[in-house]
């Protein structure tokens, strides 16, 4: 099966961009570097195409109640303009997908999925909204998407394409390129920024208008290691179907009273506890961690990697980990076998960088 | 970071996983080829082996790490390790930066220099990328 194209893909070959396949589309991995392209976010303003993330809209009398039933979070508390991050639940508590879901009007919300979860969490919504008076349309079609992140990049964007951005964890409808879009205060990367929801036809030229104002093209890859520093999670290394919010540190997000699909079983991980937590480490040497090394303390196996990486900000490795209960807590030495090397490490607290550090 | 354009110079012979080997009688110096440190991205991270190994031509005998990847090197030819560019240990960039200079990896005293008539020249090589 071939790849499927953004509608940006030229824009990434004209600038040199290394592609490759994520999640059945054809996605810019790095442009000059990933060290450059995330030192940009950090410090200025850099841009990711993620025209291949899904979008789902949510409308009808009903939308509030079937949201509280398929979704993890009180969606009662977000209010229109609003946004809020979820879990998307099994009935056993297992993590299908984790989305933003923005409330666009009274009975009226938009889910920002994962790619490669996207067709399912659209059947799996479907399949649970029988019974409910509300309609549930793939809208992925509608939309390019944008995130411009950086300390800068709320300054650039409202400048470059004259619009008023909303505040953090919100959401603005807005005209880009002539077009309706929208605009929400929210990102994956640790540092202030906004995601743009825009006409695909008109993204080429908001691109191309973009990095004439100065904002740095970044890749996947950039958006791996700074969304690993920032200790935001990412579905299928650190998500799963197999592992529940609580053990993946997202209790935050699960409101049990709600009676979201899972509740039960989550309100029971919350109460017995978990085997397991999700905690980040750092490397304190040499070596950088990746999915699936083996965790072990005191030469017995303790757990296993889920996200490893080079962190560009610390200069070492680090990662994310499921590990027994009891070596959770901050500062507990643990080793990560990277290809056989034990490579010592330490748990630490979330996240691994900030700039207050 | 100044990246190296893509080159292949005529003067080294080349192993089809991406290595190179700069040959002087029965000493030789091995590198990754451009194309091996452009597939990888920035490199940040060299385990170098330790002086004095045997490596097997065909083998790997260290592995080089960019942040996204983690890719084995493999011996183009079969000897003894005589030197490691300890240098790559604070600048893992320089194999980026002068893949085929600054950035070599390993000087080996060959068992075999006969091997190196098994490898390719630089527009055998350049012909293999093409196809890649």
């Amino acid at each position: 099966m071939s790849l499927l194209a953004t509608p940006l893909r030229e824009k990434h070959v004209e600038l040199g961009a290394k592609l490759v396949g994520f999640a059945g589309w054809e996605m810019p991995v790095r442009y000059e570097g990933i060290k450059e392209e995330h030192a940009a976010v950090r410090t200025h303003a850099g841009m990711f195409d993620v025209s291949h993330m899904g979008q789902v809209e949510v409308e009808g009398p009903a939308a509030l109640a079937f949201g509280q039933r398929a979704l993890s979070n009180d969606v009662a508390r977000i209010e229109v303009g609003g946004a809020q991050y979820s879990c998307l639940c099994d009935e056993a508590g297992g993590v299908l997908d984790d989305l933003f879901a923005y409330r666009l009007g009274g009975d009226r919300y938009l889910l920002v999925t994962n790619s490669a979860n996207h067709t399912a969490d659209l059947a799996w919504l479907g399949r649970w909204s029988r019974g409910f008076d509300v309609a549930v349309r793939d809208v992925a079609d509608r939309y390019a998407m944008l995130a411009v992140q950086g300390p800068h990049a709320r300054a650039i964007v409202a400048r470059a394409l004259a619009i008023e951005l909303p505040s953090r964890m919100r959401v603005a409808a807005v005209r880009i390129g002539g077009r309706p879009a929208l605009a929400c205060g929210t990102g994956y990367t640790g540092e202030d920024g906004v995601e743009l929801l825009l006409d695909p036809g008109v993204a080429p030229a908001i691109w191309a208008e973009l990095l004439d104002a100065g904002v740095v093209p970044c890749g996947l890859g950039a958006r791996d290691t700074l969304r690993l520093e920032a200790c935001f999670h990412l579905h299928g290394n650190d998500l799963t179907p197999e592992r529940n919010p609580i053990e993946a540190g997202l209790g935050w997000c699960c409101a049990e009273r709600t009676g979201f699909l899972g509740a039960e079983a989550v309100a029971r991980a919350r109460r017995e506890g978990t085997a397991e937590l999700l905690v980040p480490f750092e490397i304190e040497g040499a070596g950088i961690p990746r999915p699936g090394n083996p965790v072990l303390a005191g030469g017995e196996p303790a757990g296993t990697v889920s996200s490893g990486t080079y962190s560009p900000s610390l200069e070492r490795g680090i990662g994310m980990a499921y590990v027994r209960a009891g070596l959770a807590e901050p500062g507990t030495a643990v080793e990560i076998d990277v290809r056989g090397k034990l490579r010592p490490a330490r748990v630490a607290s979330k996240p691994l960088y900030s700039k207050e550090r | 970071m100044t990246l190296a354009d893509a080159s292949y110079p005529d003067d080294l012979r080349y192993h089809d996983q991406h290595d190179w080997a700069r040959i002087e009688g029965d000493a030789a110096t091995f590198g990754i080829t451009w194309y091996a440190q452009d597939s990888l991205g920035e490199v940040v991270f060299y385990d170098p082996p330790e002086v004095g190994a045997a490596i097997d031509k065909d083998a790997s005998y260290a592995e080089v790490e960019s942040v996204k990847a983690v890719s084995d090197v493999i011996a183009p030819l079969s000897g003894e390790i005589v030197a490691v560019n300890e240098a790559l240990g604070d600048a893992p960039e320089l194999v980026n930066e002068d893949p085929y200079g600054e950035g070599w990896l390993i000087r080996v005293r060959l068992s075999d220099p006969g091997e190196a008539d098994q490898l390719l020249g630089a527009a055998e090589y350049r012909k293999l990328l093409e196809r890649e």
